[in-house]
């Protein structure tokens, strides 16, 4: 007990001295344009099945270092050595526990574009360094980040293991190196080395929230690190290293199942707050975070009901927020912000936001939704839903099929079709497989609505590297041009499987073998977020971050390829036959090389009157070569030629054997 | 061959012991034929007392170590369902629709993913050149009425954490035209542990709930969305036709709660690699206690992994007090010669165990007997090729599955008795796949091939295949000794003849099996032709079943008739055989190439070259001229004509299988139809069996006669 309070003791005063230290160096150093900041934010955001999004951002940058040398007061060191060292350009780390389901939870919006990830690890980089040094880099960066996070990120080190996508991952990126894991299990182990890169690590500020049990009681988590660097950057635009470390948890608020009843309410959503979500409350920001924010989303989709049901109920004029009759907040909020739709001008999501900065340990902050009346909307979808399944069974062949489908329900794929002729939908797939799944090219077929079309018609640019066996993995890149009203578009692509040396196969091989997820995006759909208040959304990294333009991305599902495995008790067997058959081998060579065949025949003479056994089998040759020549036997007993020596002999043989067993 | 040998090259020096051992094996072929076969026959009836126990080989599955989630609530949910299911039956005209919107609106609500799937069902049909190709896209399209279309209704519950990669199904048949509350019954176990499972946070792969509209038949609809699910088609005509016949469904889907009903629709959700599936099923049936009954056999004999029969069994008798049971010949329960050879192995088991108290040999009579039954059931279903139910079709993609069929003692409309019904039910269904969820890998650990005697005792291949391989054994050893035989004859006969042409004479000789073989190849191919007619037979519009049988029989017969007068052999007496050679050697080609049809079937179902066997192989040994054992007169060996006789007509398959239809079922209702039937069955769930018994059994009884009544 003492010795955490003294823990805490220390801990504040160096905080406090680092504190200080920061606002002298602000104060001090005010002429520069840049100094080190962190910065703090927490969405959250209802979603339409009853759950919880929450979405942890934090940032932190660091001033380029030739101007600031290498010092660093909040910027975590491991980071800036990473970079510098290995001369990353940019990078992206992600841990991924469940599967992000664009369906219910929406697949246009930035979160859905860019922290629905994968599930297990997914890591890629640019490097500045010369093409000949990417790939040495790279297995630096994978051993270095294993170390760092405590994950079996090293496995990406070998070259069957990642592969380097030339445009269909991200837009002409020139030394970029992908590589997924999509087996890895995500724990607190990954967390926890993850929070120490934060200044007030999990001990104050919104990541106290993260309490362990129910962040990863969750239907989804995804801690994700991605950096950008422009330290050796050519240009001269010296902006430092920007670290910023999401953590995106979906969560079922507690307390729902409780009033669950299947006929009556459906519709009407859980009621949370921060406590019942996490557990805990938020009691003050993290003291060195420049800001700290608590922002609740309300969708496009949730808005666009709410105001229609307004409109059925009251006679309200105002335009501005249904809030009072559909929902109830726990606290009101500093900041409402609503989306600017420069197209269209209909409904667009809100953001509320809270600063945390008043808050401190005795009052905490406690956000709470309360629903009035049920509910129930869809968030905004991707052009098309993107999933992948393998088809055929067996142990011999298969197909990767990718099956795109249109989420608008509503319109008419007719009248679509004809409003839109020449528009076009453009998709971009990225897919890697690994070498033992023997992708054929060639069998690439592709269907539009149904219907099936030539490649060149469809698929306006590819690139294609071929897997090399235990070298390198099959990747796959392709731009699709599709029409605009298209309903459904389906991909077929035939595979073999293939056969591994027996040491290639990991310990749970009768399991089978993933394919990690395929990337499609659309570039043409941009999933930023247009706010209206522009002079004060600067400050906030998260809400600058949903400004930035994005294309609409989504990972397909990882796939389970059984493949054909030996039966690994076979190598026992093998060596018990092969040391049979030596032995057999040696055995008989001895015997031929020892043997003198007229020496034996002048023995066999010599024994004729001698040798008992010989006499018998010359007895027993004698009377097959009788035989033959005489008809079948009715009933040939072998006791006639055994001399009952013999028989008795075995009889005693057996006697003692059957009383050697009985007594003993 | 090496009988020559041994003579021609007189004391020179000692053979090599294996071909010694051979050479003797040969000259005593009849010994070794009636040890051989005896013993093999034998080694067939003491497989019970040799069964051994089942055990769970795979560590992972850990099943019943976790005690049971299931509670009230969730029955007293699916008893509300099953009492909106029974309210519907009220109003037949809409029962179809509205109970199956009824099932999608409550899977929905308990947050699973649904949807529709409309489907065709195929007519079995015999596709000649279908045989063993896997279920393929391309046998859909045909032209379709919009009347008869079956409509499954699929869950999916995304487990929490997952990654998706693997599911398993839980299928329910459901005939929405004619429901009772038998019907609904197994909708409710379903739905008691589907709705717990949207609920627990162990769920590692994805549950797939399958309600199967068995109004075409429970496989018909459980193999269309298997093959809709493994092997979609994105480019067909079919789905543009289920689209344009659309009925009242579809749109009372949209009309209301457009929100909610959305989620509901036509279009296919998948999950991952199926690990395991399970069929559940109520009947009532009027037991003494509540009884599971499990139903293994899926095509060609291929069984479910071992472990997940032992984990149903160890479940329903450990934890939920089932009574479990697998499939019997119940006529062979009360057989007399049946009770005094358990007798006899039951007294022999004591002698031996008084000898060493270790020695564990020998069962009860009672249990000898049923053991015996439920094997003789184990290896017909296996044998005839034709899946028992539903799981049938997911093995067709490597999924293992089994049947389970529930009975409880009291009747239904008991309404406390219901909810413990479901409890108990629910229960075990959740502990088989709280258990299959543990697996890391998928079924590998235990036995594929295997026999069960009981259904926690099982024969595994290591035991059974000794009782085949030593019925097997005396084949070649007989055509071999039958052809060393006529070797050795012809010289004593040819001796007189000169010299000069001995060379010509000797490679004639060594070639005169070929006249034989090219007898045995004709049959053969007769054979094939006879199997593929039925193709034909059954295009011919208004046919009973035993007017067809009565045509396949005449063209069979026919056919035969022409081949042999087309390619009958004009030139047999060209290399001077002599009539009683010509038989031995006909009988040595027949012998061999029977024992290699069944080696070759062995490997395709175990159980019907076993069964073939223990037919075919005394009569093809047996097989003698008729003429010569009359003429003979001696009393063995007129013992011995009789004996051919009478193997000759049982091994005929159609006299076997009037004769064993007799056995069990009584000889009063039978008409040369139901063999039809029979072999309709067959070819129309593609088994090999068919092939066997057309290509090599029916060819080797033709041999086999030919031989009897050969002129010599």
């Amino acid at each position: 007990m003492a010795q955490t309070l003294k823990l805490n003791l220390l801990l504040n005063l160096l905080l406090l001295l680092l504190f200080q230290l920061s606002y002298a160096t602000l104060v001090f150093g005010s002429v520069f344009v840049q100094e080190e900041e962190f910065s703090e934010e927490l969405l959250l955001k209802p979603l339409p099945d009853r759950k919880v999004l929450s979405h942890f951002h934090f940032e932190s940058r660091a001033p380029p270092s030739n101007t600031h040398g290498r010092h660093h007061h909040l910027f975590p060191k491991a980071i800036s050595q990473l970079v510098t060292k290995l001369r990353i350009k940019e990078m992206e780390l992600s841990f991924t526990q469940g599967r992000w389901r664009y369906e219910q939870w929406g697949g246009f919006d930035p979160i859905s574009s860019n922290n629905a990830k994968p599930p297990g690890v997914e890591l890629w980089a640019v490097f500045d360094v010369p093409q000949s040094l990417v790939d040495a880099y790279w297995k630096n960066l994978t051993h270095t980040l294993s170390g760092l996070f405590c994950a079996s990120v090293n496995f990406l080190e070998s070259s069957s293991a990642y592969s380097a996508p030339e445009w269909a991952f991200r837009p002409a990126s020139g030394n970029l190196r992908y590589g997924a894991l999509p087996r890895e299990a995500v724990c607190t182990e990954n967390l926890t080395p993850w929070l120490k890169l934060l200044p007030c690590r999990d001990k104050s500020g919104l990541s106290a929230l993260m309490d362990r049990p129910s962040v990863y009681r969750g239907f989804y988590h995804s801690q994700r690190l991605h950096l950008i660097s422009t330290e050796s950057d050519s240009d001269g635009v010296d902006s430092g290293i920007v670290l910023e470390q999401t953590l995106t948890v979906v969560l079922q608020p507690s307390g729902w199942k409780k009033g669950k009843s299947y006929a009556g309410k459906t519709n009407m959503q859980s009621n949370w707050s921060i406590s019942s979500i996490f557990g805990r409350k938020v009691g003050g920001k993290c003291i060195l975070a420049k800001s700290s924010n608590v922002y609740l989303q309300l969708d496009k989709g949730l808005v666009c009901e709410l105001k229609d049901l307004q409109k059925e109920n009251a006679e309200y004029g105002a335009n501005n927020l249904a809030s009072e009759h559909s929902f109830e907040l726990s606290v009101n909020p500093d900041k409402v912000y609503e989306e600017m739709d420069n197209l269209h001008g209909k409904s667009t999501s809100v953001m509320y936001e809270y600063s945390v900065d008043k808050y401190i340990d005795s009052q905490p902050f406690d956000l709470g939704l309360t629903w009035k009346i049920p509910v129930v909307w869809l968030n905004q979808q991707a052009p098309l839903h993107a999933s992948r399944f393998l088809m055929g069974s067996g142990n011999e062949r298969g197909a990767i099929a990718i099956s795109l489908r249109s989420t608008d329900l509503s319109e008419g794929s007719g009248s679509t079709n004809a409003i839109n002729e020449g528009c076009e939908l453009q998709v971009d797939i990225f897919q890697v497989v690994p070498w033992y799944i023997k992708v054929y090219f060639h069998t690439l077929q592709v269907y539009v609505n149904q219907q099936r079309r030539a490649v060149a018609d469809v698929v306006k640019k590819i690139h294609v590297s071929p897997s090399k066996d235990k070298l390198s993995p099959g990747v796959m890149e392709m731009i699709l041009k599709l029409p605009c009203g298209v309903q459904s578009a389906a991909l077929t692509i035939e595979f073999d499987k293939g056969f591994l040396h027996i040491d290639e196969y990991p310990p749970d091989a009768n399991q089978g073998f993933d394919i990690p997820s395929a990337v499609v995006s659309f570039p043409n759909s941009d999933a930023s977020m247009h706010f209206s208040q522009d002079d004060s959304l600067k400050k906030s990294p998260l809400l600058s971050k949903f400004q930035e333009r994005s294309r609409v991305l989504s990972y397909t599902e990882v796939l389970l390829v059984p493949l054909t495995t030996p039966d690994f008790s076979m190598p026992y067997n093998v060596l018990t036959i092969t040391c049979t058959v030596f032995a057999l081998y040696f055995g008989s060579l001895l015997n031929i090389l020892r043997k003198r065949a007229g020496e034996e025949e002048r023995l066999l003479k010599a024994s004729k009157k001698t040798g008992r056994l010989s006499q018998l089998l010359s007895k027993l040759i004698a009377k097959l070569r009788r035989r033959p020549q005489e008809p079948l036997p009715s009933s040939p007993a072998p006791s006639s030629f055994v001399s009952h020596k013999v028989i008795f002999k075995i009889l005693v043989v057996a006697c003692i054997a059957v009383a050697w067993q009985y007594y003993f | 061959m090496a009988g020559t040998k041994v003579q021609s090259e007189v004391p020179k020096t000692r053979q090599r012991p294996i071909v010694r051992l051979g050479v003797l094996l040969i000259s005593h072929s009849l010994l070794v034929s009636v040890v051989c076969c005896t013993a093999g026959v034998l080694a067939l009836l003491l497989l019970p007392v040799l069964a051994k126990n089942t055990y769970i080989s795979e560590n992972a599955l850990m099943p019943g170590s976790a005690s049971s989630m299931l509670s009230n609530q969730e029955v007293s949910e699916a008893n509300k369902l099953i009492k909106d299911i029974t309210s519907l039956y009220s109003k037949p005209s809409t029962a179809a629709i509205e109970s199956r919107r009824l099932i999608a609106q409550y899977m929905s609500n308990l947050g699973a993913e649904v949807n529709y799937h409309k489907f065709h069902p195929q007519p079995n049909e015999f596709h000649p050149l279908h045989f063993f190709s896997s279920p393929d896209a391309g046998m859909i399209q045909e032209n379709f009425s919009c009347a008869s279309y079956g409509v499954n209704t699929v869950g999916v519950i995304r487990a929490p954490r997952g990654d998706g990669k693997e599911a398993i199904v839980l299928m329910t048949p459901y005939n929405s035209v004619n429901g009772d509350l038998q019907e609904a019954l197994p909708l409710g176990i379903a739905y008691s542990v589907f709705s717990l499972l949207t609920q627990v946070t162990w769920l590692a792969k994805d549950i797939i709930w399958l309600v199967a509209d068995s109004q075409y038949g429970e496989y018909a609809a459980v193999a269309a969305w298997l093959r809709d699910y493994h092997t979609p088609v994105f480019s067909d005509l079919s789905s543009l036709n289920t689209e344009l016949c659309h009925d009242g469904s579809y749109i009372l889907d949209l009309k209301e709660n457009s929100n909610l009903e959305r989620k509901i629709s036509y279009e296919f959700r998948r999950s991952g690699t199926m690990a395991a599936a399970l069929v559940l099923k109520v009947v009532y049936r009027n037991e003494v206690e509540d009884t599971l009954s499990i139903f293994a056999e899926a095509s060609n004999g291929q069984m479910p992994n071992l472990d997940l029969i032992n984990i149903v069994n160890y479940l329903a008798v450990h934890r939920q007090g089932y009574h479990v049971k697998v499939e019997k010949v119940w006529s062979l329960l009360n057989s007399k010669w049946l009770k005094i050879l358990g007798e006899i192995f039951e007294s022999l088991g004591k002698f031996v165990k008084s000898l060493n108290p270790d020695w564990k040999f020998g069962i009860p009579v009672a249990e000898y007997i049923e053991g015996t039954a439920t094997l003789a059931s184990s290896l017909y279903y296996q044998a005839i090729g034709v899946p028992t139910g539903p799981h049938g079709a997911f093995r067709d993609y490597q999924v293992d599955a089994i049947t389970l069929e529930i009975s409880p003692r009291v009747s239904f409309n008991n309404k406390d008795r219901r909810n413990d019904f479901l409890l108990q039910g629910g229960r075990l269904i959740e502990g088989v796949i709280r258990s299959v969820n543990n697996l890391l890998e998928k079924f590998h650990q235990s036995f594929f091939l295997y026999l069960l005697t009981s259904p926690s005792k099982f024969v595994s291949v290591g035991v059974y295949m000794i009782a085949f391989a030593l019925l097997v054994a005396p084949l070649p050893v007989v055509a071999a000794s039958l052809y060393a035989e006529t070797l050795n004859l012809i010289p004593t006969s040819e001796k007189e003849k000169s010299a000069a042409d001995d060379e010509l004479g000797s490679v004639l000789r060594s070639w005169k099996w070929l006249n034989s073989a090219k007898r045995v190849f004709i049959v053969h191919l007769w054979g094939a032709m006879v199997s593929l007619f039925p193709y034909f037979i059954s295009q011919i519009p208004n046919c009973t079943p035993t007017t067809n049988f009565h045509v396949w029989f005449l063209l069979s017969v026919f056919s035969l008739v022409i081949l042999k007068w087309i390619l009958g052999s004009p030139f047999s007496q060209l290399c001077g055989l002599q009539p009683q050679e010509e038989w031995a050697i006909l009988k040595s080609v027949t012998i061999s190439s029977f024992f290699i049809g069944l080696c070759l079937m062995s490997v395709i179902n175990f159980a019907t070259a076993e069964i073939g066997a223990l037919l075919m192989v005394p009569t093809s040994l047996m097989a003698h001229p008729l003429k010569l054992d009359v003429r003979g007169g001696r009393f063995l060996r007129f013992s011995r004509a009789i004996c051919n006789l009478v193997l000759g007509v049982i091994s005929f398959p159609p006299a076997t299988f009037f004769i064993l239809k007799g056995m069990f079922e009584g000889y009063s209702g039978i008409n040369a139809g139901d063999f039809w039937n029979w072999v309709e069955s067959l070819w129309a769930w593609n088994s090999a069996t068919y092939l066997y018994i057309g290509m090599v059994h029916l060819p080797c009884w033709v041999l086999c006669v030919h031989v009897l009544l050969h002129p010599c």
